[in-house]
């Protein structure tokens, strides 16, 4: 009897929890806006892209804090394409059309970029890429939050050139499509500059290369010719460890070939042990050594978030928190999280940065950046030793390379990604 | 007193004698007298210095480019210390203390960088290094160069002359160079001293003065000659010098020639060696036993993660890190391995199909395993001091330290397990199960035992090998996936089941590589390799060294 009565109550709570549950939930969708994020946590490259999911959940959490966003807390959808290309595309169609969020933060590779694109621009998106990039491309659904060629490798180029004197040139890099574009830049640029192309050495390595004897060998043959060397590498991830103890252990000192690297940042150092390290450079947009108010802020953030006071900040964080920033400003202009609405809001908004300055979103959807040179030191940080006067804005098509010098982006007057000045038109999804 | 005695000696000894110890009284009186000559005078360059060295902890960049200048010029005896100190990031602030600069000697240990006494007061507040950059680094090494010269160690003598020729000398450094010369004892720093000179003189407007300087330059190994000649080849208005420095360069070039080969073959070999440490844990594995293990990467890694902790929890210990780490690395590696024996391989004997799939998935999970424990970052594995640096045989030609003793490991791991197999009574039940299997089992070998103590054997070399790679490449959860192909790759091209194979394929693999690279990229280099590999497997599909009997039948 008693049995039988229990059963009963337990069931009605159980029916009047699962109801109350439901209800929740239901309430829960309508007043929180979804934001998708979309790194991966597992395969080779969750060693980078692992933190800027945590990024994410900080700035989101930060935000919630805040009050939310229209009044609406902020959910963050988290997903893991697993280093995996395709899977990359499967998750973003799985955030949009499943989840339904209203813009997707993520990619690191531009080969997840390019695969995540057709599905953005079909679903209509929004996706907000924080990584230094080869450039060559402007899509209506993108918001490129990293540099462009012309905010890091031309700068570090110029810095050299100018500052440094430098005569002959390495381009190394790993094979494939970032490096192999910005190289092909960077020797237009040089060869406009008036170098020749016997004072070029360009080298490409595979993923992961760990045997560099012959390559540094190579590289200290070809900068012992009396005229002053530098290598601007685009050596990418793990690759980086060995080929920087190789050029200790020959003997190469920062002094003497200087190592100028665009993906060399605090996160990659911290993994390393830097005494062969110190003195060369890396070109980036932001350093965690850089000594303004927000940094520092946003420095305590982290690592009170992370739990963990021995971690880094770095470049694509910050592109993060300006992209997310930008976003929220954005929605709040437009009053709605509506893609097309946030799209047309979003240019023109402007935010400040964490080196002292404010950056611009732009028509072309790339953004106004400071460029920074810093020398590793023996902590893992950098010591900025040049930066640009004003912010750079990012350029969409290279100024230097054949078929993109006359492209031009403008959506919100043109609503074109690859105008041809020369021909007066717009390429369209043909442009390469 | 002094004089009493002397006196009193006087009258013993004779005046030879005398006339020595006056000199002694005197030298002694002497050398108590000057330092304080030298100090009471010296109190105004102190002062002096002691600015310069406030100056030079403070302020921007660009202002301490002069002030190391000043500090240089100033020659005071701190001098070379305070610019030593610079360039190592030991000068600090200590920025508890208004003014202190100090001088980081050894692990908080510190002197005063103006007067260089020891600091005992411990309470130094936070301490800030003075940061240099590459322009300051040049500086710096330059001054210290000229500092240097006179050094009396010969070893700092040469490299501050080998300094001055990367510098480019002028009028001025040629002239010191030549004066030193003359009291120099060492026969290599006197040959570096006249590189540099002709180096100099090869400038000159006397066509005489360098021709003289271009012989004297013929067959001279060092990187900075050869620009210059080829230089005085197109352009030397004088046909003697073009044609004696034509003669020159064709020396230099023909003996670089040598000297690079010997490189690429060193190369070769020691990427031969890497090679080998990965495949050798593997010809036990797959070749002896026949299992197809995928996870043999992951026990690779497995090793370096464990000389990364073995350096966690004794860090003071970094230069004997890795002989505790080689012992450790093999039990822990050996026993993951024979727990992946029992609880997964055993069962699957005979069903390569199956063990390529569960090992794959066992790769998968270790790797994970490996993001949740030690974080999907790379850890950092320090060098010790012995393994940094290279010998340098001759300016052409140096061997990395690191490269040649994983070489000579790599040799060693080799005979090592080539004994344990012929000539220990596991090495021949583990011979006996995989020639037969049942034949064994009747003599009374426990064969289960046996596997599993040779798939731990094999395991625990990878995770040596894995000790090897930490002093290499990046010790994260990725490691193993990297060295998977190339093992698989050596042992089958030696010969499956055949050590010697797996030594004269890893060696042969390495050297073609090194030497396809030149010429064809890395990227290429690799590729031509797996296609000569496949087009050799047709052909031999046993590998270098089948093996021959019964054992081959199946």
């Amino acid at each position: 009897m008693i049995l039988k009565q229990l059963a009963k109550t337990v069931g009605a709570l159980g029916i009047a929890c699962g109801m109350a549950l439901s209800a929740t939930t239901s309430y829960a969708e309508d007043e929180t806006i979804k934001v998708g994020v979309l790194h991966s946590l597992s395969g080779t490259m969750a060693i980078s892209e692992t933190t800027l999911k945590d990024t994410m959940l900080m700035l989101i959490e930060e935000q919630n804090k805040k009050g939310g966003l229209l009044g609406k807390k902020l959910e963050p959808v988290v997903v893991d394409p697993a280093s995996n290309w395709p899977l990359f595309a499967e998750k973003t169609r799985e955030l949009l059309s499943q989840e339904e969020v209203d813009a997707i933060f993520g990619c690191w590779t531009s080969v997840s970029r390019k695969s995540v694109l057709p599905v953005v621009e079909e679903l209509n998106g929004l996706l907000f890429y924080p990584v230094q990039y080869e450039g060559e491309e402007s899509s209506r659904n993108v918001f490129y939050t990293g540099a462009a060629p012309n905010q890091q490798a031309i700068p570090a180029v110029d810095y050299l050139m100018n500052d440094m004197e430098v005569k002959r040139w390495v381009l190394a890099g790993t094979d494939y499509v970032y490096p192999r574009t910005t190289n092909k830049i960077l020797e237009a640029y040089l060869k406009s500059k008036g170098v020749a192309e016997s004072d070029i050495m360009i080298n490409y390595t595979p993923f992961g290369h760990s045997d560099w004897q012959n390559i540094v060998a190579d590289i200290k043959r070809f900068g012992s010719q009396g005229k002053k060397t530098a290598v601007v590498s685009t050596i990418n991830g793990d690759a980086n460890v060995p080929f920087y103890r190789e050029l200790g252990n020959q003997g190469i000192s920062a002094e003497d070939i200087p190592v100028v690297a665009f993906s060399v940042g605090e996160e990659e150092l911290s993994g390393i042990d830097t005494k062969p390290l110190v003195g060369h450079m890396a070109a980036w947009n932001y350093f965690m050594s850089v000594e303004t108010d927000v940094n520092d802020t946003f420095i305590d953030q982290w690592l009170k978030f992370i739990g963990d006071d021995k971690r880094v900040t770095n470049d694509p964080m910050e592109a993060h928190y300006i992209g997310f920033n930008m976003w929220v400003k954005a929605v709040e202009k437009a009053g709605t999280t509506d893609v097309d609405a946030v799209i047309d809001a979003i240019v023109g908004v402007e935010v400040p940065n964490l080196t002292g300055g404010s950056s611009k979103m732009l028509p072309n959807h790339h953004i106004t950046k400071p460029v920074l040179i810093g020398e590793i030191q023996e902590d893992g940080q950098f010591l900025t030793v040049w930066e640009t006067e004003d912010l750079v804005a990012g350029d969409a098509w290279s100024d230097y390379l054949e078929g993109s010098k006359d492209l031009k982006s403008d959506w919100p007057s043109m609503n074109c990604g690859n105008y041809n000045t020369a021909t007066k038109k717009c390429v369209g999804a043909t442009a390469e | 007193m002094t004089v009493m005695t002397t006196m009193e000696r006087f009258k013993k000894v004779g005046p030879t004698m005398v006339y020595r110890e006056c000199l002694k009284v005197l030298l002694v009186l002497l050398a108590t007298l000057l330092p304080l000559a030298s100090h009471a005078q010296a109190s105004e360059t102190d002062t002096e210095f002691y600015a310069l060295v406030d100056q030079v902890a403070s302020g921007s960049l660009s202002k301490r480019i002069k002030t190391v200048d000043a500090i240089a010029e100033l020659n005071h005896t701190r001098s070379a210390a305070i610019l030593e100190a610079l360039q190592e990031g030991a000068l600090k602030n200590a920025r508890g203390k208004e003014g202190l600069v100090v001088i980081e000697i050894a692990n908080d240990q510190y002197v005063d960088a103006k007067t260089g006494e020891p600091i005992i007061d411990k309470d130094l507040g936070r301490l800030k290094r003075v940061p240099i950059h590459n322009k300051l680094r040049g500086q710096i090494r330059t001054l210290l160069a000229q500092i240097n010269l006179s050094s009396a160690d010969e070893e700092i003598r040469l490299s501050a002359v080998t300094r001055l020729i990367t510098d480019g000398g002028d009028a001025d450094t040629a002239e010191l160079l030549q004066s030193l010369k003359a009291n120099e004892t060492s026969a290599a720093v006197v040959e570096a001293m006249n590189t540099a000179i002709a180096l100099y003189r090869i400038e000159s407007d006397d066509a005489t003065v360098r021709l003289y300087a271009v012989k004297q330059l013929r067959g001279s190994l060092i990187p900075e000659v050869r620009g210059p000649l080829k230089a005085l080849v197109t352009n030397d208005p004088d046909k003697a010098v073009r044609i004696e420095a034509e003669r020159a360069i064709d020396s230099i070039e023909g003996k670089l020639k040598m000297f690079r080969f010997g490189e690429n073959v060193f190369f070769g070999l020691s990427l031969g060696s890497v090679f080998l440490l990965s495949a050798i844990g593997l010809a036990i594995t797959f070749g002896v036993m026949g299992v197809i293990n995928m996870a043999h990467g992951e026990l690779m890694m497995i090793g370096a993660y464990t000389t990364w902790v073995i350096q966690q929890a004794f860090p003071n210990q970094i230069e004997y890190s890795l002989f505790m780490a080689i012992p450790a690395a093999f039990v822990v590696a050996g026993l993951v391995g024979i727990a992946i024996e029992r609880g997964v391989i055993q069962f699957l004997y005979g069903r390569p199909l199956e063990t390529l799939l569960a090992t794959f998935g066992i790769s998968l999970i270790l790797q994970q395993a490996a993001r949740s424990i030690f974080s999907p970052l790379n850890r950092a594995v320090s060098l010790p001091e012995w393994m940094s640096g290279s010998l340098q045989i001759n300016p052409a030609l140096s061997i990395t330290f690191n490269r040649l003793y994983i070489l000579l490991f790599g040799l060693m791991v080799f005979f090592a397990l080539m004994a344990i197999l012929k000539k220990t009574s596991l090495g021949l039940k583990v011979r006996a199960v995989s020639q037969n299997r049942p034949m064994a089992r009747a003599v009374g070998v426990r064969a289960s035992w046996v596997d599993a103590l040779t798939f731990g054997l094999g395991s625990g070399i990878a995770g040596i090998a894995g000790v090897a790679l930490s002093q290499l490449t990046n010790v994260g959860p990725n490691l193993g996936q990297a060295y998977i192909i190339d093992s698989f790759m050596v042992v089958v091209f030696g010969g499956v089941g055949n050590l010697w194979g797996t030594l004269v394929g890893a060696m042969g693999l390495g050297i073609v590589n090194k030497f396809l690279e030149p010429y064809a990229g890395a990227v290429l280099a690799k590729v031509l390799i797996l296609v000569m590999l496949i087009l050799f497997i047709q052909k031999k599909p046993k590998g270098l060294f089948p093996q021959k009997g019964r054992a081959a039948a199946d």
